[in-house]
């Protein structure tokens, strides 16, 4: 009744949205950022499992069995858009160490 | 960020000895996307860690400033409009139209349908396909690395 | 108080997640599985790959990654546009 991959991901979920919101520093804000897509991509995979099947490629398969590819497919697309998302984000953070000195956000504020 | 030091001697030696094996492996993966696991992407990604190794193991005055402004967003741009071009040249039919596959031309060998060793001459424009977006994964990612290396951010305190 | 009413609205939020976990299907046993089945089975006749995941991206949902690779190289152009500078040295 309980499966574990889903109760993972649950897990890695809360404990990147704890670390959005409960921590100061610009970092560790972005790799929860991260940390939560992976998880994501993680649930995606663990939706298309079939007991007793082996990859989608037919060059020198064990059997016929085989777990459904449309998930994987839309992995793939999922880790490139995180590579994108998590670039900028860093950027943005080199950026706002040049302005202000610091990267604490309690003491960075919108002036103006 | 200041990369004005080198690593030692062993270290640019063995950057120097991984250029060729790196840069095979990751066109391997590539190349054979359509037969083993892997692709573009994931080829393209391989082939960008390469890059990442020679940027942190020497100075950074080697690279000529003309690399990373005129080569590699070139590079990038040709291979995303190979990729559209192909996408588009079977428009008789449909947007991305396999024109190629189970016809005689250049990847059309048919397949025969089971478990089988895999054939490099069959897939129609999916090996195509995965190399222009592998080469555009390598700029794009190379892209990245090498303008927080070389460049200063636009923060200037005027508060 | 406010920092407690935050804590109580996460753990509210985590125990909403993990009932969900409940009621989708069992891990290993998925629900409909006939667009899965159908690329299984003609995947290899009708574009000639041994990779099921590699027609699947550049053949049946070739769109996607049209979309994609877009993604990537604006996220390149993006970062190009922080670190520019209108002089001559960068």
């Amino acid at each position: 009744m309980i499966s574990m991959p889903f109760v993972a991901v649950i897990v890695l979920i809360s404990i990147a949205l704890f670390t959005i919101v409960f921590k100061r520093n610009l970092i560790k804000i972005v790799m929860a950022v991260h940390v939560m897509g992976s998880a994501v991509n993680l649930f995606l995979i663990s939706l298309g499992y079939r007991e007793g099947g082996v990859a989608p490629i037919f060059t020198n398969a064990p059997r016929l069995g085989m777990v459904l590819p449309t998930p994987q497919a839309l992995t793939l697309t999922s880790i490139v858009i995180n590579i994108a998302i998590v670039a900028l984000m860093l950027s943005f953070a080199i950026s706002v160490y040049a302005h202000y000195g610091t990267l604490d956000t309690k003491k960075i504020r919108l002036r103006g | 960020m200041r990369n004005n030091d080198e690593l030692s001697r062993i270290v640019r030696n063995v950057t120097c000895v991984l250029a060729v094996p790196v840069t095979v492996f990751g066109l391997y993966i590539i190349l054979h996307g359509h037969l083993t696991p892997g692709g573009g992407f994931a080829g393209g990604a391989v082939m960008a860690t390469f890059i990442a190794l020679f940027l942190v193991s020497f100075r950074k005055e080697i690279i000529k400033k003309d690399m990373w402004t005129k080569l590699f967003p070139v590079s990038e741009i040709l291979a995303l409009l190979a990729f559209i071009s192909l996408a588009l040249l079977g428009i008789s039919a449909a947007f991305f139209h396999n024109f190629l596959a189970n016809s005689g031309l250049l990847f059309g060998m048919p397949v025969p349908f089971g478990v089988n060793p895999g054939y490099l001459g069959t897939g129609g424009i999916a090996p195509l396909m995965n190399l222009a977006v592998g080469l555009e994964v390598f700029s794009g990612l190379s892209l990245i690395l090498f303008i927080m290396t070389y460049s200063k951010p636009d923060g200037d305190k005027n508060d | 108080m406010k920092k407690e009413v935050e804590v109580l609205t996460l753990a509210v939020l985590f125990i909403l997640l993990l009932a969900t976990t409940i009621s989708i299907h069992p891990f290993g046993k998925p629900c409909k599985t006939e667009m899965d089945d159908y690329f299984i089975l003609n995947g290899q006749n009708q574009t000639g790959c041994n990779n099921i995941v590699t027609s699947v991206v550049f053949d049946y949902r070739g769109m996607d990654t049209l979309g994609e690779a877009t993604i990537l190289f604006v996220a390149v152009t993006g970062v190009f546009m922080v670190f520019w500078r209108d002089k001559n040295e960068k």
